[in-house]
């Protein structure tokens, strides 16, 4: 797809006539890339200016370019650390409004919408305006999770947490199956504020959903060493490497190996906060590793209504569709935010990579269809692939983000390649 | 280090002038849009958690108000240890060869207002007994090449005058660096097509403040410029005649 960004530090000026916002583009599918007959987004990434702290209440207001990693590497320091924290820190704040994104510890604090305070806006008329759950409260509720598409966010105001200190303490676990793995992640979700699991997911029979499953807290100041942890080098994927490399039998071996490493059963450590929150940050281009046609993200959220069993369903028709995926990660979901389309809601959160193939369309649209029959849905964020009848049977709330947003664009003037593809936006 | 900085607001200075406030400098900042520096100033004082950066304008196109802006500089920082240029004009050879206006500006900004802005700060710095006086100029000065014939000339004048500096005044103090960035991302080359080796403005602000530190008269970054300029320098004129860059 052709299309290509403009870049400013002037944000108001960027966004006079664009369509789209972009932040560093990391979302996996095509929410960030501009629909066909405008092929300009506007990124955000050079308007990055912290604009006020109050380390009393950890208010902090920023412009929406300012990265998580920045963020955090000024502010752990001092004490500091976003509320909530997506998989990478290569995200801009507005990126985190847009995608409305959650973090190992959505069970016990929700959504980093739930930590936004205000927000400065373009709307599609042009005006620039704030809102917050108090002021256009429906504006402020469509656009946390909605994917930039009920106006430009430029600045955000949001609050950090404080931690007793900048290192994290970690447990991990090795588990056999998916069912342990379910109430483990229950049971771990009441005694640690971050959570989340790895799994194998070429196991097969009883050890389907085997995998290692973390836990993490701040270490208080007698568990952490001395000083501050100091950002690493990272070691990167140089070129994209031929596409065979990530297929079955490498991915079986690699699962294999990796779960087997962990030894014993139960591990303890204080680590750097960035390998705890952002393992795959430590490796640049990863994606390089996929090949020449590349990668799609696949996540989910299966309802607690659809029982202890989906997760296992859902694996079960991914091993028997062949879905090699060397990334699959489950989570437990918290309540649902304020956001009228994000993503979580209580239940299981399973995301994959599936390295694209020509049966990748048909994997997505049968995971899909087992996810509809579930009650659950999928995170656009990562969505690239996903139909839009079935999307509109995964969202109830569509109808209601959707009369806010024509409320506030009338013509429909903003939108991406993914409002084209699934919401039926004018190309 | 006490530093008054004209272009701090976008691009490798903002870059610069965050590393500057994150080890504990003083900054003062200069420029044309006044709620433009308050922002910036405000963006230093947060990232740097501590102290409180003023600001004033100044325009390089107005040289009457350059006297009385480094006046508030070294009102408000008590003093003067550096002084630090990054702010200018850039545009391509095809928009200036049509609009005479237009190459007056740049050539004025560039070059005329600038050796003006450096000569107020040179005598500053000089009356206190010294300081260091870091100003961007350009890969462009190197050579005459078509797509930046105006630009590099008025580049290769403030190199040239930066480096007449050094001689006649760094037994008296004064430290002068040159600074020649090559191809960096910023919003000043927003809409180029990036060369082989484009640098990124947070690293090639690291290797400049290394410089300052140092008190280097000349800098290339990212430093592998200074090979790649050693060639261009070295092609003959029949070559530079016939390729674009």
């Amino acid at each position: 797809m052709a299309g290509r960004e403009v870049r400013s530090e002037d944000l108001e000026a960027l966004t006079r006539d664009a369509v789209l916002c972009r932040g560093l583009g990391r979302s996996y599918g095509d929410s960030s890339l501009p629909p066909p007959s405008h092929p300009v987004v506007a990124a955000t990434p050079l308007a990055d200016r912290i604009l006020s702290f109050d380390a009393a209440s950890g208010t902090l207001r920023a412009e929406a370019g300012l990265s998580l990693r920045a963020l955090n590497r000024s502010f752990l320091p001092r004490g500091f650390y976003a509320p909530v924290t997506p998989g990478t820190q290569m995200i801009t704040l507005g990126g985190m409004v847009a995608a409305d994104v959650h973090g190992k510890n959505h069970h016990r604090d929700g959504c980093f919408g739930a930590h936004v305070r205000r927000l400065r806006m373009r709307v599609a008329d042009g005006r620039i305006l704030e809102c917050s759950p108090a002021q256009e409260p429906d504006l402020f509720r469509a656009t946390i999770g909605g994917m930039g598409l009920t106006g430009h966010i430029l600045e955000v105001e949001c609050r950090l947490v404080r931690v007793p200190s900048p290192w994290v303490l970690t447990e991990t676990e090795r588990i056999h199956d998916i069912d342990r793995f379910i109430e483990g992640l229950k049971e771990a979700g009441s005694r640690w504020p971050h959570t989340m699991g790895w799994i194998d997911c070429l196991s097969r029979g009883s050890l389907m959903g085997r995998g290692i499953l973390m836990k993490g807290r701040w270490a208080e100041p007698p568990e952490a060493p001395r000083g501050v942890p100091v950002p690493r080098r990272r070691p990167s994927v140089p070129f994209v490497l031929p596409g065979w490399v990530v297929n079955r039998w490498t991915v079986r071996a690699f699962n294999a190996a990796y779960y087997r490493s962990h030894v014993p059963h139960v591990r303890r450590a204080v680590v750097h906060p960035e390998s705890f929150f952002y393992p795959l940050d430590a490796i640049g281009h990863w994606n390089r590793m996929y090949g020449p046609r590349g990668f799609t993200q696949y996540q989910c959220v299966l309802p607690e209504s659809a029982g202890r069993g989906a997760a296992r369903r859902f694996l079960e028709l991914l091993t028997r569709r062949g879905g090699a995926s060397m990334l699959c990660v489950i989570k437990d979901c918290g309540p649902e935010g304020i956001g009228l389309l994000s993503f979580p809601k209580p239940g299981i959160s399973i995301a994959l990579d599936i390295p694209i193939h020509d049966g990748t369309q048909s994997l997505v649209d049968a995971l899909n269809e087992l996810v509809i029959a579930e009650g659950g849905r999928v995170y656009l964020a990562k969505d690239q692939l996903t139909r839009p009848e079935h999307f509109r049977a995964m969202e109830p709330r569509l109808a209601a983000w959707t009369c806010i947003r024509r409320k506030w664009d009338p013509d429909g003037r903003l939108r991406s390649a993914q409002s084209v593809r699934l919401l039926g936006d004018r190309a | 280090m006490k530093v008054a900085f004209l272009g701090a607001t976008r691009g490798i200075g903002r870059s610069l002038s965050r590393l500057m406030a994150a080890r504990g400098d003083d900054l003062f900042l200069l420029g044309r849009d006044v709620d433009d520096l308050e922002r910036s100033a405000r963006d230093l004082e947060a990232r740097a958690g501590r102290g409180s950066v003023g600001a004033a304008h100044c325009d390089l196109e107005k040289p009457g108000g350059f006297a009385s802006a480094l006046d508030a500089a070294e009102a408000r920082l008590g003093g003067l240890e550096a002084v630090v240029v990054t702010a200018g004009d850039f545009a391509l050879q095809p928009d200036l060869e049509q609009d005479v206006e237009r190459t007056r500006r740049l050539l004025d900004v560039d070059f005329t207002n600038t050796v003006i802005f450096c000569e107020h700060a040179r005598r500053r710095l000089l009356a206190r007994g010294g300081g260091t006086l870091a100003v961007f100029s350009s890969v462009a000065g190197e050579r005459g090449r078509k797509p930046v014939i105006l630009y590099g000339a008025a580049k290769a004048g403030l190199s040239r005058y930066l480096e007449g500096l050094d001689h006649k005044f760094r037994a008296q103090g004064l430290r002068t660096v040159c600074v020649k960035p090559g191809f960096v991302k910023t919003s000043m080359t927003e809409g180029l097509r990036p060369p082989p080796f484009a640098g990124e403005p947070d690293s090639v602000a690291r290797v400049v403040l290394r410089a300052i530190d140092r008190g280097q008269p000349v800098v290339y970054a990212p430093p592998i410029w200074r090979w790649i300029m050693l060639v261009i320098r070295l092609l003959p004129r029949s070559v530079m005649r016939r390729v674009q860059f």
